[in-house]
């Protein structure tokens, strides 16, 4: 089971130290998830035409500054490696499908953790701390953001099996609680050409958003799809490139937490992870209902 | 054509998938339209202990002499986080049964056989009642779904708190009490309409899932000071997962209860299809203790089907630092006992088969609230039976440690073990006697 | 009390810089009559867990911010009061004494209470007095589905809306509701509302501090009772 933390920024003061609150956030759930640890940031969009990816090497002296020269060879333009430890972003001068399938191909032994305009995803095993410590996160900015600490049920402490799961091209999510029908469910989606790398319950529902996204669902239509189709307990705080959104099983056992205030909007499994963020105290907080999704996006301008 | 001949050994195979016993049950199904409520843990058979056998010492191993040469018995639960662990005597406790479930004279029997003994008993699902506590001299408290008479006093007054998530008969399943046993006192204690059918539930009201369970804990030993040890008690299942998540949630020690484990009342299709055995449970858990570094910090108590000192012992052997009886000591108590064989045929039953403890009119008076019956149980000779019983499970695996070489029972271990058939070598992960192979691990050279 | 005592001053506790473990000693040697501030003000809770719970003696407790879970757990005559939000669990198992919450209770607001009185100015989420046994819980707001599950007894007071499966197994706990009740749950009926259910809801909301509705505005629920024990008709229920 888990923590969940998500933040969303409403002012250009909280986007420029939203690593700083989404850190701070993670940290207090530390109890609930000592296993692991992931974020999904969205910030800095790749221009158009060009893609971004988050890659992750199991190989500490991966030469990061190598596969920047194949990538320039391959697509051109000027990528460099962001690296955090073990992780490299790249902005690569083709369609984020492209860029990921070349990847897939010539460096296999990569895993491609998330692909995208502006999303970033980094996630590995040990205690939360470490994570934000090896990760330098509290040195992001960004426009929002989902963290999750895990504390692994049914399957393996493994880098692939933390959270954030990506779903489709800037989108992903983490997951509180525990699925009871997934392992079907995994093998009906893999017939739909769906691919999974872990046993974990959580990428067969990111799994299953990334199918009907696929097939023409919007993001509301395939969340309520999970209402139909998914058994078990669970909150779920999904990331698009615009925002996020949460659900909460019918059932609703596992906890949620909404706040709001005029610089932002927070999701987190206990209030005490809201509680460290500036304005706290004075913030709108509910909790969603079950069964009701819960959307934030950013006008687009 | 064949002659319908009685004589004719032809005409009268039993089928396997339709004997007798399934035909009766499928008829009653059929006249009364509700599934089969019973007492008692599993029937069938399943691997267990019996089917491992030790290998005492020989010419490489050497024994310790009886009696003069020490085999010590005591264990601690409790040593994670609690101020005032549980000091045993030995390594044998009285497993969680209700009042409610049991008579008034029966839960005090034990209570006095424990203590004479220097180990523990466990409340149930209906609460704490002023005899167990009075004549128990270590008492273990459990926290269930049900919550039926948990308050902040007699968990004060407990020695030890038991979180249950669930129990070996029924993991997934909530607590039974049938109208007639819900008696005045019984209804008293668990806020209930006098003869009702408790309905049960199988959830915790307040928190679902390891990382709230966390919370829960936390919870609990905040109001107990952090001076009791907590317990969490699982039906075997998913064991592995459960293990760690237990650790990780911050229990102290972790009971476990294998598909064996005895119930006052459930259906039979839950006690017979739902868990895993012991066997497996015990190695399984005791390998995720491992796994974490924490077997013996984290202690683990194992029950379902323990009957003798050799199941006692053999579950030690596996990884366990404790065990807990519960039909064996109903047994010891008097329960299926050939005396009352009249008794039973007048309900329908004989010693040996009686399983009807859901409907309280035993006539041992130990499952039942009929103050008649109950009155028949001496509580005082109930205790020394429990005693003599506790006693004799400690000899025995003592005398098995000795043959072994140990000094303490703890010291028992795996090796020490082997099974006579490929599910138990599986199960228990020892080799098939008289052979190197383990299935399922990798044979080393 | 002496009027002494009264104009004392209250205990602070900024949980900030102190540790929550000495603050729930300190409430917990005040038990037995043990000498000790009768009047507490925590500050800076920030969402932690089991603050103030365990509490068995006759003292107020003010609590400045929101509470994580298990907020008063298992109280027993103390008061106390949360200005703010409550996590899951608030006050569970309460066995006497009262608790108040100013903003919302989170899940299982009072669950399994034996006594005493829960009250929420704001609204209460899922299984709002689940099993309970004997507590009185008065919701200003809304309850949350499945409130009043297998409640056993005691007295369930929402003076907003109730969400689905609204007593859903219930016992002898009597259930009122003042705004919509969407679904109620198996063997959860209306009964009707006579005089001694009037002077018993104008009782519970003079308790809670409620002075501005009127008890005829709300429909009583409880037990049709035709689960007390098992009948095959009834199977569909389970």
């Amino acid at each position: 089971m888990c923590g969940i933390v998500g933040l969303f920024a409403k002012s250009t003061e909280v986007e420029e130290r939203l690593g700083e609150h989404l850190a701070a956030m993670l940290a207090q759930m530390s109890d609930r998830g000592p296993d692991s640890a992931g974020v999904a940031v969205y910030r800095d969009p790749a221009p158009s035409g060009a893609s971004k990816l988050t890659l992750f090497s199991s190989d500490p002296l991966q030469d990061w500054d190598a596969l920047a020269a194949d990538l320039r060879n391959a697509f051109g333009g000027a990528p460099e490696a962001g690296v955090r430890a073990s992780h490299a972003v790249f902005v690569v001068d083709a369609e984020a499908s492209e860029a990921e399938a070349w990847i897939r191909t010539a460096h296999p032994e990569l895993r491609v953790m998330s692909a995208g305009q502006t999303i970033e995803i980094y996630k590995e095993t040990g205690r939360p701390e470490e994570f934000i410590r090896q990760f330098s996160l509290g040195d992001f900015h960004g426009t929002h953001a989902l963290g999750h600490t895990r504390m692994a049920t049914e399957s393996r402490v493994t880098t692939a099996g933390s959270h954030p799961f990506s779903t489709g091209l800037d989108v992903c999510l983490v997951h509180n609680g525990s699925l009871s029908n997934h392992n079907r469910l995994r093998e009906e989606l893999r017939r739909q050409g769906i691919e999974f790398q872990t046993e974990n319950d959580t990428e067969v529902a990111a799994g299953y958003l990334a199918w009907r996204l696929r097939e023409g669902a919007s993001l509301e239509q395939a969340l309520e799809g999970c209402l139909d189709d998914l058994d078990g307990f669970y909150t779920f705080l999904v990331g698009t490139a615009d925002g996020f959104a949460v659900l909460r099983d019918p059932i609703a056992c596992k906890p949620a937490v909404l706040a709001e205030t005029d610089e932002w909007v927070a999701m987190a499994s206990e209030w005490r992870a809201i509680a460290v963020l500036p304005g706290a105290a004075a913030a709108r907080a509910w909790e969603p209902a079950p069964g009701v999704v819960y959307a934030w996006e950013r006008q687009k301008v | 054509m064949a002659t319908m001949d009685s004589h004719n050994p032809w005409s009268l195979r039993e089928s396997y998938l339709y004997d007798r016993t399934v035909i009766a049950e499928i008829q009653r199904a059929a006249r009364e339209g509700i599934y089969d409520i019973r007492g008692f843990g599993a029937k069938r058979r399943v691997p267990h202990f019996d089917d491992l056998l030790f290998l005492g010492a020989s010419i490489s191993r050497y024994p310790l002499e009886g009696y003069r040469e020490r085999c010590d018995t005591d264990v601690t639960l409790g040593t994670r986080f609690a101020k005032k662990p549980l000091e045993l005597k030995i390594p044998v406790t009285i497993a969680g049964m209700s009042f409610g479930a049991l008579s008034a004279p029966a839960k005090e029997a034990l209570g006095r056989g424990a203590s004479e003994v220097g180990t523990s008993t466990t409340t149930g699902d209906g609460g704490m009642t002023p005899e167990e506590r009075e004549h128990s001299k270590i008492l273990v408290y459990q926290v269930l779904p049900s919550r039926y008479g948990m308050n902040p006093d007699d968990l004060r007054r407990a020695d030890a708190i038991e979180i249950v998530v669930g129990q070996g008969a029924k993991p997934g399943g909530g607590g039974m009490l049938l109208g007639h046993k819900i008696s005045d006192r019984v209804a008293e204690m668990r806020s209930l309409p006098r003869g009702i059918d408790q309905r049960s539930a199988s959830r915790h009201p307040d928190w679902t899932g390891p990382d709230d369970l966390e919370i829960k804990i936390g919870e609990l030993r905040e109001i107990t000071d952090w001076e009791k040890p907590v317990f969490v008690k699982i039906g075997a299942t998913r064991t592995y997962y459960d293990v760690q998540l237990a650790v990780k949630a911050g229990a102290d020690a972790i009971v476990l209860d294998g598909m064996q484990g005895g119930t006052a009342a459930t259906q039979d299709v839950f006690i017979e299809h739902v868990g895993i055995p012991t066997l497996p449970a015990v190695r399984i858990a005791s390998d995720a203790l491992q796994e974490l570094g924490m077997h013996r910090q984290v202690q683990l108590i194992v029950s379902g089907g323990i009957r003798t000192g050799a199941d006692v012992a053999k579950a030690l052997a596996l990884g366990a630092d404790a065990v807990s009886i519960g039909t064996a000591a109903l047994i010891a108590m008097g329960d299926n006992s050939p005396e009352l064989e009249e008794e039973y045929a007048k309900i329908g039953s004989a010693a040996g088969f009686y399983d009807d403890w859901q409907a309280g009119r035993d006539p041992a008076g130990i499952s039942t609230q009929d103050d008649e019956l109950a009155a028949r149980f001496d509580p005082l000779l109930g205790g020394r039976r429990i005693a003599n019983y506790l006693r004799v499970l400690t000899l025995e695996a003592q005398t098995l440690a000795r043959a072994c070489g140990k000094s303490h029972v703890h010291n028992l271990e795996p090796e020490d073990l082997v099974a006579l058939t490929v599910e138990a070598a599986a199960m228990a992960r020892v080799p098939l006697a008289g052979t190197s192979w383990i299935p399922g691990v990798d044979n080393q050279a | 009390m002496t009027e002494a005592a009264e104009t004392t001053a209250a205990e602070v506790v900024d949980l900030a810089s102190t540790p929550l473990r000495e603050l729930n000693q300190r409430l917990h040697d005040l038990a037995n009559g043990a000498d000790g501030p009768r009047r507490w003000r925590i500050l800076n809770p920030n969402g932690a867990h089991a603050v103030a719970c365990g509490i068995d003696a006759e003292v107020e407790v003010e609590i400045e911010g929101h509470v994580g879970y298990y907020c008063a757990g298992m109280n027993k005559l103390a008061t106390v009061r949360v200005h703010g939000n409550a996590g899951p669990g608030l006050a569970e198992n309460i066995t006497s004494g009262t608790v108040v919450v100013d903003g919302n209770a989170s899940q299982s607001a009072g669950a399994t209470g034996r006594g005493g009185l829960l009250v929420v100015h704001g609204d209460a989420a899922a299984r709002c007095g689940i099993s309970m046994k004997g507590v009185d819980i008065v919701v200003r707001g809304s309850v949350g589905h499945l409130s009043g599950f297998m409640a056993q007894t005691g007295r369930l007071v929402v003076c907003g809306d109730a969400g689905e499966s609204l007593g859903d197994s219930i016992y002898e706990a009597r259930v009122y509701v003042r705004g919509e009740a969407s679904e109620l749950g198996a063997d959860c009926v209306e009964k009707e509302l006579r005089d001694e259910h009037r002077a018993e809801l104008a009782e519970l909301l003079l308790q809670a501090g409620i002075d501005d509705l009127d008890p005829s505005d709300f429909r009583r629920y409880g037990s049709a009772r035709r689960l007390y024990n098992f009948h095959v008709d009834n199977a569909g229920a389970y």
